[in-house]
């Protein structure tokens, strides 16, 4: 544990002073500041934070992280010539991403949220909900980031491999649900879509949240389906539950091909 | 200390080590020298365990190298290419490691002799290529391992930082440290090594004490005597 903090705590350090995250941090704190001046803070503001965070969350978090796994490869190598169990420095380096992008990501939204001032409760638990699905899309691309770098030694096709999947997943994956949509209009689909949702992990972040919101006209084909076969909280616990799957899947396919590389 | 037998590695297409077979002896310093791909980083990072074997055997101290993580701790290693991260300065990189073995005791004796105290406080990135390099050793040289792995130790180093580490790993093998390292500097290598491991196409093709193989071709010089046997080589 306390090699997987040491690592951790290194690694935090040297990648919150990367300009990137000083940006992503900056962007946020922008469009959060932007959006409660001119919608006043109320549930309008969350959503629409919720589709800039659904749509740049994973994008940067994939893309940075794959980046930054193959820049520091050399100095990998040297972590792991030290008397230190593969599977620990995978957990510190893994966690030593994730940690400063949280930070990045929460200080950006909070900030102007704490400037600005709310006293609704049920505000704060949107807001939470909101945070709390950052934070796994964060974890869940991060792993998918190692997954990447692991398998595919080329650090330019790594990083068109990393773009590939966040555009399948938050454009290709709606003109597909589209397509199949219309396809097979004729024919009962509901049950089919549910496992569709359940496929991409940001429309599943997406879905959890608003069923959490409770905006139906807002849920699309997917969110509508989840919420008609399993109601609010059901559906929410679903989703939930998912999103931890969809965590834990690529952390542990990373950390296998982590321990069985050849560096 | 070291000892391999049939020791296979293929990446991809490439056969990079074919059936190695070679010992390491505790307290000598051993030279592995050998053209481009031979397979000299290959064989020491699987030493490290960061390669891991298709086949054959490799021992440290007679145990397995495998899934063990411990018996690392008694390897000081010098890597080939010293890339670290940017902010990161040399002062924070030896607490890393120091943290990371567990160690109280250090010896930083190294930094001073290359005349590194105050570059250590910078961030190694705004370092020159050789200091980085200077800091890579000290990182090596930190604990008091048994044994000491270094890949191309000299290489990017001025004459003097040069003098400096190969006096100290002199040192070290009077205190009985046990010395691993590869080197394209066929002076270095006469100066320090011991024993000499050539090889070529991932297979030894001469293991034996360094004056044996001067002798052996008839030349004072390892430069000389590594053409003389290359030559025969080609003639058989």
């Amino acid at each position: 544990m306390n090699i997987v903090m040491t690592v951790a705590r290194s690694q935090t350090r040297e990648v919150l002073r990367s300009r990137w995250l000083t940006s992503y941090a900056l962007f946020f704190l922008a469009v959060t500041g932007g959006l409660l001046r001119f919608t006043g803070g109320d549930a309008r503001t969350i959503l629409s934070l919720a589709s800039v965070m659904l749509f740049v969350v994973p994008l940067v978090t994939i893309v940075f992280a794959t980046a930054y796994v193959y820049t520091a490869r050399e100095f990998t190598e040297l972590l792991l010539a030290q008397p230190v169990s593969r599977r620990r420095l995978f957990f510190g380096l893994y966690l030593g991403l994730v940690m400063p992008l949280v930070v990045a990501l929460l200080a950006g939204v909070c900030i102007p949220f704490l400037a600005y001032g709310f006293d609704d409760p049920s505000q704060r638990i949107m807001l939470a909900a909101l945070l709390g699905a950052g934070v796994a899309l964060t974890m869940i691309f991060t792993a998918i980031a190692f997954c990447i770098a692991m398998w595919c030694d080329d650090r330019l096709k790594g990083v068109g491999a990393a773009i590939a999947v966040w555009m399948l997943c938050a454009v290709v994956y709606d003109g597909l649900v589209m397509a199949m949509v219309a396809a097979f209009a004729n024919y009962p689909l509901e049950r089919a879509m549910l496992v569709v949702t359940l496929a991409n992990p940001i429309d599943l972040a997406r879905v959890a949240l608003l069923l959490q919101l409770d905006v139906s006209a807002l849920m699309g084909y997917t969110g509508a389906v989840f919420q008609q076969f399993l109601g609010g909280a059901i559906g929410t616990l679903v989703a939930a539950g998912a999103l931890s799957l969809w965590i834990a899947a690529p952390v542990g396919l990373g950390l296998r091909a982590f321990t069985r590389k050849d560096f | 200390m070291i000892e391999a037998h049939e020791l296979c590695k293929r990446f991809g297409t490439i056969d990079v080590l074919r059936g190695l077979d070679l010992r390491i002896a505790r307290g000598r310093v051993t030279a592995i020298v050998g053209p481009n791909g031979a397979g000299k980083t290959t064989f020491i990072k699987s030493v490290l365990g960061l390669t891991r074997p298709d086949s054959g055997m490799l021992t440290f101290d007679g145990v397995q190298i495998g899934d063990d993580d411990v018996y690392r701790a008694r390897i000081g290693y010098m890597p080939q290419i010293a890339r670290f991260p940017d902010h990161m300065t040399g002062l924070q990189l030896l607490a890393l490691l120091r943290d990371l073995r567990g160690s109280a005791t250090v010896n930083d004796t190294l930094a001073e002799a290359l005349g590194l105290r105050g570059d250590l406080k910078k961030k190694l990135r705004v370092l020159s290529g050789g200091t980085r390099q200077k800091v890579n050793a000290v990182a090596a040289f930190l604990f008091s391992p048994e044994l000491y792995v270094l890949d191309e130790p000299t290489a990017g180093l001025d004459p003097i930082a040069s003098g400096v580490l190969k006096a100290r790993i002199q040192l070290e093998r009077e205190h009985g440290a046990t010395v691993l390292l590869t080197s394209h500097i066929m002076s270095d290598v006469d100066e320090l090594a011991d024993d000499i491991i050539y090889l070529v196409d991932g297979r030894v093709q001469y293991d034996g004490a360094l004056p044996d193989l001067k002798d052996e071709m008839g030349q004072s010089s390892l430069e000389r005597a590594i053409a003389a046997m290359m030559s025969r080589r080609v003639a058989a």
